[in-house]
């Protein structure tokens, strides 16, 4: 042991099934090292139950670079932990001191019914892509990858929206886990693109209508979503989601089986910035 | 094993336009009657069930991540390769072919990698048809950069993300035919045996990961889209849940493994931190455009980089390797590194890294350019380290990153088991004995877009199929044999974690089959594999039941097969007593301590065949023609 490792007490929720009852379990974690990532102290902790022959605590995470979106936790109270805009596979143990006491928990929401201790489905925001979140071109039908010019801001703010890993951050941190981030970024990167626009209109209503299908709830302004993404998606995208679906309704280019309820359930349109 | 690479007559040029107009053809209405079984949703699964489903197959798509947007083919950074020539300097199809195949040292099949470069093209409009938002010029066109092995810029970007927007673009496709009703996805289900029915692959028993539960599927196809093994080595670049185990499947079912010993080290990734260390961070290798890699002239030099002037350093890929500076192939890279840390001049805490330093193009071009380009690595950077690169010289350290080896096909990527077909990584075919950068997305893309829907309708039109249903006995038997694997992994009530297991397996790569590899090494790895393997069956602790979710049983069925996967490897870096790309063996160097192929001997697919619990496998060999490309000593001087 060098001398700046360090000791914490983990509160962690532990839960056997979607249907069984949760608690808090409090572990004692020896021996930190400061440039250990947060998930390699759950590792430690895993190692050390799985040698008394406990179960140790489910937690999914795969490439912890922060890209595949698969990690996801409460800690402190904060999604994805301490630091700002980051997974928390990208936190680290530098973030901590001797003797502290931290609480991890699970996405708590209602779209993300929890499958084993912190481990929870989200498979609802692949249905919301399902639903039109893509371009509708067969493979082999593409003109010359050069032949529609996109001005280079309008690609770069594509990229913004597009950059979103669907680790469900946004929804986790929202009083109302709603999911208009998560959509918005789609539709916002697909409206913003010359090759997405055909389908611009089809799009906004499709997805809008399979995220209220999957009982996620309302923006209400409340900013915790951008706060807390760690890919900086703007609230801007949500702003945008509400333009093109309020745009598809004027023009009436709802879905045959669209109900116009979406549009008595339109939350505000935030401010742009 | 007959291995009959199907290549088509002609020349090299025409090869593929006549082998689709001579491939038999499936009816559109009878499409819908055939159905394929795809497993893993990486670039190559993704892109094969979307346009397959597009096609009017009717398509299963399994993956052990909870959605398969999360493939690792998302944390691919720097870009993807394409013959454009957007830049007009001088590319083509016939260069890009040509830079593929020397990369690669000479030991990929000329045909194969010529239709990667004919293909390239396509990929890159296809992508931006489908939204991927590509790096743009300030005229709307898409913007290029450089990467290792190639002298023009033919590199296609999304930022430091093009892994990610590309898996992506694909996934939403594949979202789309699931919409459509042609695909079915399946995800938080691992591929655990695959049926065979009459000689023919006839479908998979998947552990439903959620459940435990194991599910079978009959189908007319089995693809492998299920990545490298860069694992075995326990530290790698690789997502944790990357694995040889359906690999591994198929080897025993009568697939050949080809080449199992060509693993690349990736040069630029972040040096480990200690003991607890779970995974390495790659740093792209685009980073090399504009950064300097250098360490101090002087040994054990402990002052910080910014106090050791310019005249101090030693520029080492610049200095051996002048045309190509610090764009050399990724072979060539991590092993000047190493010689580097070798004779004791490695920087950092450990010793174990060298220095990238942006200190030169910040000057030249502003910081605020280089963050454009590579903002979300520095920022990766930072989080790790808690260093900031745009201040102090970045430290790198190679690592195990990706695997050239992988089941063998055929020109219609079709293993040697009739109906099992391996895309992307998990196949042998396109990088030989060395990937160039930027050419695994544009691999894993060209096999599932273009590839196999061309191929597959040879096989499905030009074959009879009985019918055959998931209830079957072959599948119950199947099913059986896997319980009877699982239980008698929780029977042993040991002492050492799998993951204990899978590190100690990987010092063993790591030390004796690594960047450099000796027959002494080889010899020695050869006796300790058994030996960990003998210990994790007597010792191996797993708590839980086979019936839940039990992440421990999951991580032991992967390590019990990377330590039978492991011998096969080094047993074939034995046997090529040869160096080619990233395969080097120390007793083959030229004069100037570069790596020195045997032509005469070695120029040939190693391909492995099962032969049987406990024994010995055959090697067969398929002889590699090259009629377009000369034969040359790699030189990037």
């Amino acid at each position: 042991m060098t001398n700046n490792h360090f000791d914490v007490t983990i509160r962690v929720w532990r839960q056997n099934g979607p249907d069984e009852p949760g608690r808090m379990v409090a572990y004692k974690v020896k021996d930190i090292s400061p440039d250990m990532s947060f998930l390699e102290m759950i590792d430690v902790l895993n190692e050390d139950l799985i040698k008394k022959n406990e179960q140790p605590i489910t937690v999914e995470s795969d490439c912890r670079e922060g890209i595949c979106g698969c990690c996801g936790l409460v800690v402190n109270g904060e999604v994805h932990g301490p630091d700002e805009h980051s997974t928390v596979c990208q936190l680290h143990m530098r973030r901590f001191k001797e003797g502290d006491v931290i609480t991890v928990e699970p996405w708590r929401v209602k779209s993300f019914p929890i499958i084993k201790d912190l481990a929870v489905d989200r498979s609802a925001l692949d249905r919301i892509i399902q639903a039109g979140g893509y371009i509708s071109v067969n493979t082999g039908a593409a003109p010359d990858a050069n032949a529609i010019p996109v001005d280079k801001e309008t690609a770069e703010e594509a990229m913004d929206s597009a950059a979103c890993i669907g680790c469900g951050a946004c929804v986790a941190a929202c009083p109302n886990g709603a999911a208009m981030l998560f959509t918005g970024a789609k539709v916002s990167q697909l409206a913003l693109l010359p090759q997405g626009k055909p389908e611009r209109e089809r799009r906004a209503i499709c997805m809008l209508e399979a995220m209220d299908k999957e009982s996620f709830g309302n923006c209400s302004n409340e900013y915790e979503c951008e706060a807390v993404c760690p890919k900086e998606v703007k609230v801007s995208n949500i702003a945008r989601l509400n333009r093109e679906f309020l745009l598809a309704n004027l023009l009436g280019k709802t879905e045959p089986n669209a109900p116009a309820k979406h549009l008595i359930s339109t939350p505000d349109v935030p401010e742009e910035d | 094993m007959k291995l009959d690479a199907q290549i088509p007559a002609g020349p090299i040029e025409k090869k593929w336009d006549s082998h689709k107009f001579n491939v038999k053809l499936v009816n559109p209405n009878n499409k819908r009657k055939f159905d394929i079984l795809v497993v893993g949703t990486g670039l190559a699964g993704a892109s094969a069930a979307a346009s397959l489903g597009e096609l009017g197959y009717n398509v299963k798509v399994f993956c052990l991540q909870d959605t398969p947007r999360r493939a690792h083919s998302i944390a691919a950074q720097g870009g993807i390769n394409a013959a454009k020539n957007y830049t007009n300097d001088g590319d083509s199809v016939w260069r890009l072919f040509h830079d593929t195949i020397k990369g690669g040292d000479y030991r990929a099949r000329e045909a194969n990698v010529y239709r990667l470069a004919q293909i390239s093209n396509q990929i890159i409009d296809h992508c931006t048809a489908i939204g991927v938002p590509f790096g743009r010029e300030y005229g709307g066109l898409l913007s290029n950069r450089s990467f290792g092995g190639a002298q023009v810029s033919r590199t296609f970007y999304t930022r430091g993300q093009t892994g990610q927007q590309l898996l992506l673009g694909a996934y939403s496709s594949m979202m789309r035919q699931a919409a459509a009703g042609t695909v079915k996805v399946y995800p938080r289900r691992e591929m655990v045996d695959i049926i065979i029915s009459n000689g023919r692959a006839r479908g998979i028993v998947a552990r439903n990961l959620v459940t435990g539960a194991l599910e079978s599927y009959a189908g007319h196809a089995v693809l492998l889209c299920t990545g490298g093994y860069a694992n075995v080595f326990y530290l790698s670049t690789n997502a944790a849940g990357c694995n040889v185990s359906a690999a591994w499947t198929a080897y025993k079912k009568g697939a050949g493994f080809a080449n199992p010993c060509f693993t690349q080290i990736h040069p630029t990734c972040i040096p480990r931190s200690g003991e607890h260390q779970s995974k390495l961070t790659l740093m792209s290798e685009s980073l090399r455009n504009d950064g300097r890699i250098w360490v101090p002239k002087t040994k054990g030099d402990k002052r910080p980089p910014n106090q050791i002037h310019e005249e101090e350093r030693d520029y080492f890929l610049e200095r051996r390797y002048p045309a190509f500076g610090n764009l050399v192939p990724r072979d060539i890279a991590s092993r000047a590194s190493k010689s580097m840390i070798d004779e004791g001049r490695g920087v950092g805490p450990t010793g174990l890294s060298v220095y990238l330093d942006f200190r030169d193009s910040i000057k030249r071009q502003g910081e605020d350019k280089i963050r454009e380009k590579y903002g979300n690595l520095f920022d990766m950077y930072k989080q790790i380290t808690d260093e900031n690169g745009y201040k102090v010289p970045m430290r790198i350290y190679p690592a195990s990153h990706y695997t050239m080896g992988g089941l063998w096909v055929d020109y219609n990527l079709m293993t040697t088991v009739p109906g099992l077909f391996s895309l992307g990584e998990a196949n042998f075919s396109d990088h030989g004995a060395n990937r160039l950068g930027a050419s695994a997305l544009m691999q894993g893309l060209a096999d599932g877009f273009f590839v196999i829907p061309a191929t597959i309708g040879g096989y499905l039109g030009g074959s009879k199929f009985e019918p055959v249903s998931a209830t079957a006995a072959e599948f119950k038997a199947g099913e059986l044999a896997v319980k009877h694997k699982l239980s008698k992994l929780l029977e042993i009530k040991g002492k050492k974690t799998p993951t204990e297991f899978h590190r100690q397996l990987g010092n063993v790569m790591w030390n004796d089959c690594g960047m450099g590899r000796n027959e002494a090494g080889l010899k020695k790895a050869l006796k300790k594999i058994p030996e960990i393997r003998e210990e994790f069956w007597s010792n191996l602790a797993l708590p839980g039941t086979t019936m839940e979710m039990n992440q421990t049983l999951e991580k032991a069925v992967k390590v019990a097969d990377f330590l039978e996967f492991s011998e096969l490897l080094v047993k074939d870096a034995l046997e090529r007593k040869e160096s080619c790309g990233a395969h080097f063996r120390e007793e083959s160097v030229t004069t100037e301590g570069e790596a020195k192929r045997n032509d005469a001997a070695f120029s040939h697919a190693s391909v492995w065949e099962y032969t049987g619990e406990g024994k010995e496998p055959v090697l067969n060999k398929e002889p590699l023609a090259f009629e377009n490309i000369k034969m040359a000593e790699r030189n990037y001087k």
